[in-house]
């Protein structure tokens, strides 16, 4: 069974987790054009190596990071999204561009 | 022609047939690099060859050749997708497999058997009218059947399974099967015998661009220039258009199958379900396959889990309980590139003179020889066949996806 250690939770079986995505920087919704948005939301890195990435713990709703080798499946090292984010990112956008 | 096979029978003398030439030098520039010696680039270069006279082409395989998705898929033929571009473009790789073996002269073992997909909740039965529909629109043969005639086409099948019994089907009569090895066979033997030059255990290491065009190809066995080159890579197609310089939106993700010994043929049509993830179809030499969904996180390794292996045999077993005493004679893995819309990127790249042949996650077999033409035909031309127009990388900027989620997630 392939174990995952949750910042959180601890060690935990690999089938509690969900996979969320490479780490990348989000645009600023509100100023960005189409094209900048369509490559953050579908474009990826996607190379075999170390990367970093989102995972979900899900029993407990919990979102963190870690480092991963994409050709071996060895998890690195897992944290907290505070060792990258020093503050709160905001979602909200104001009024819809027509 | 008895006389000849009489001369032929008496003679001392057999001569060999040869399949491909022996490996030859990389010279050092071709009009067109194909990138990937599996079905795909394969049909590329035979096309070219064939229907427009280019045959100063190189297919270029790190491996060997047709050793990776093409040998690895589960050879599903079938075009009951959801949206018009899907159905035509699918319905059209249709007609061209059946005529495959005869256009070869070589057996592909093209067998339609049909395929049925089940469906196991009112959502499902309602985008299953809707498949219907479409695929008659467009002269497919699809249509929605009921559990008794569920039970008429497959009476192994266990219309109860668990917690999820089945409502309907959607039965698609021109679902076929054919050998897949056969098929990268038969385009590489047709290609060779036109000029075309396959190169196996030739990597790829680097593409040379300059100002905006593709001049050169870096192996390991030398560089050669190119006119235009195409990639054909599968679950690797991310890697390549990394040394091109940009991006796709592709996640590579490990699809797993497997193969039980031969038993007794039991099992005409390829079944498949969308609530169990889980498809089953019997080879002509009497083995199961199963396959599933892809593993539910991105990978560049072949390797298997036992946790997606277990829950794939218990939803085969649900569907066909005798199957618990059968024995497992081999399972797999091949790498997958998963687009978020569950259709191809096919088409022109950034880069001016490098094309894409990508994203094709785990439907790209039953679509090789209908891309390989329209492929041709772009690289030949230079103008995109309206077939695949609607499958351009650019779809993703434009927020013009080809929606096929629900007629291919694990359903194949």
């Amino acid at each position: 069974m392939k174990i995952m250690h949750c910042p959180l939770n601890g060690p935990r079986n690999i089938s509690e987790f969900i996979y969320g995505g490479e780490l990348k920087a989000m645009p600023d919704p509100a100023a960005c054009n189409d094209r900048e948005w369509a490559d953050y939301v579908f474009y990826h890195d996607n190379q075999p190596g170390v990367v970093t990435e989102w995972w979900l713990h899900a029993p407990s709703s919990y979102w963190f990071l870690a480092e991963r080798n994409t050709l071996t499946d060895e998890i690195l090292h897992t944290f907290e999204p505070q060792d990258i984010f020093q503050q709160r990112v905001e979602f909200a956008t104001g009024e819809p561009r027509s | 022609m008895p006389f000849a096979l009489l001369k032929y029978g008496l003679s001392s003398h057999y001569p060999d047939e040869v399949d491909l030439p022996p490996p030859a030098e990389l010279k050092s520039a071709y009009d067109v690099v194909i990138i990937g010696a599996g079905g795909h680039g394969l049909a590329i270069a035979y096309y070219l060859a064939r229907y427009h006279g280019i045959t100063r082409v190189a297919v270029l395989e790190k491996a060997y050749l047709g050793g990776g998705n093409t040998a690895r898929n589960t050879a599903v033929i079938r075009s009951n997708y959801l949206t018009p571009e899907g159905v035509r473009f699918y319905g059209e790789s249709v007609r061209l497999f059946k005529n495959l073996s005869n256009e070869f002269d070589f057996n592909i073992m093209y067998s339609e058997r049909g395929q049925l997909t089940l469906a196991h909740t009112d959502a499902t039965v309602r985008a299953f009218r809707q498949r219907a529909e479409v695929n008659k629109h467009f002269g497919g043969r699809t249509e929605m059947i009921d559990c008794q005639q569920i039970r008429e086409l497959v009476p192994t099948l266990n219309l109860d399974p668990g917690h999820l019994p089945v409502l309907a089907g959607l039965w698609h009569a021109d679902g076929a099967t054919a050998r897949h090895d056969a098929v990268a066979w038969g385009y590489a033997r047709q290609a060779a015998k036109r000029g075309v030059e396959i190169h196996q255990l030739t990597e790829v290491q680097e593409l040379i661009v300059e100002g905006g065009r593709l001049t050169a190809v870096k192996t390991n066995r030398g560089t050669v220039r190119c006119g235009c080159a195409v990639q054909a890579v599968a679950g690797h197609s991310s890697v390549l258009a990394g040394k091109a310089g940009f991006r796709l939106p592709v996640v590579s993700y490990p699809l797993q199958a497997m193969v039980t010994q031969p038993v007794k043929p039991f099992l005409d049509p390829l079944v498949s379900s969308s609530g169990l993830h889980c498809y089953v179809q019997q080879t002509s030499r009497g083995e199961v396959v199963f396959g599933g969904g892809s593993d539910p996180y991105p990978l560049y390794s072949s390797r298997s889990t036992l946790e997606l292996k277990e829950s794939l045999i218990a939803h085969a077993i649900e569907m066909f309980p005798f199957l618990a005493k059968a024995k497992l004679m081999r399972q797999w893995a091949g790498i997958t590139d998963m687009t978020p819309d569950y259709s191809p990127i096919m088409g022109e790249s950034p880069i001016e003179n490098y094309y894409l042949d990508a994203g094709w996650g785990t439907w790209g077999f039953k679509a090789t020889p209908i891309c390989g033409k329209t492929m041709a035909e772009l690289v030949a031309t230079g103008r995109v066949p309206e077939l695949i127009a609607p499958f351009h990388l650019e779809r993703f900027a434009n927020f013009q996806q080809v929606n096929e989620m629900g007629a291919t997630a694990a359903s194949h």
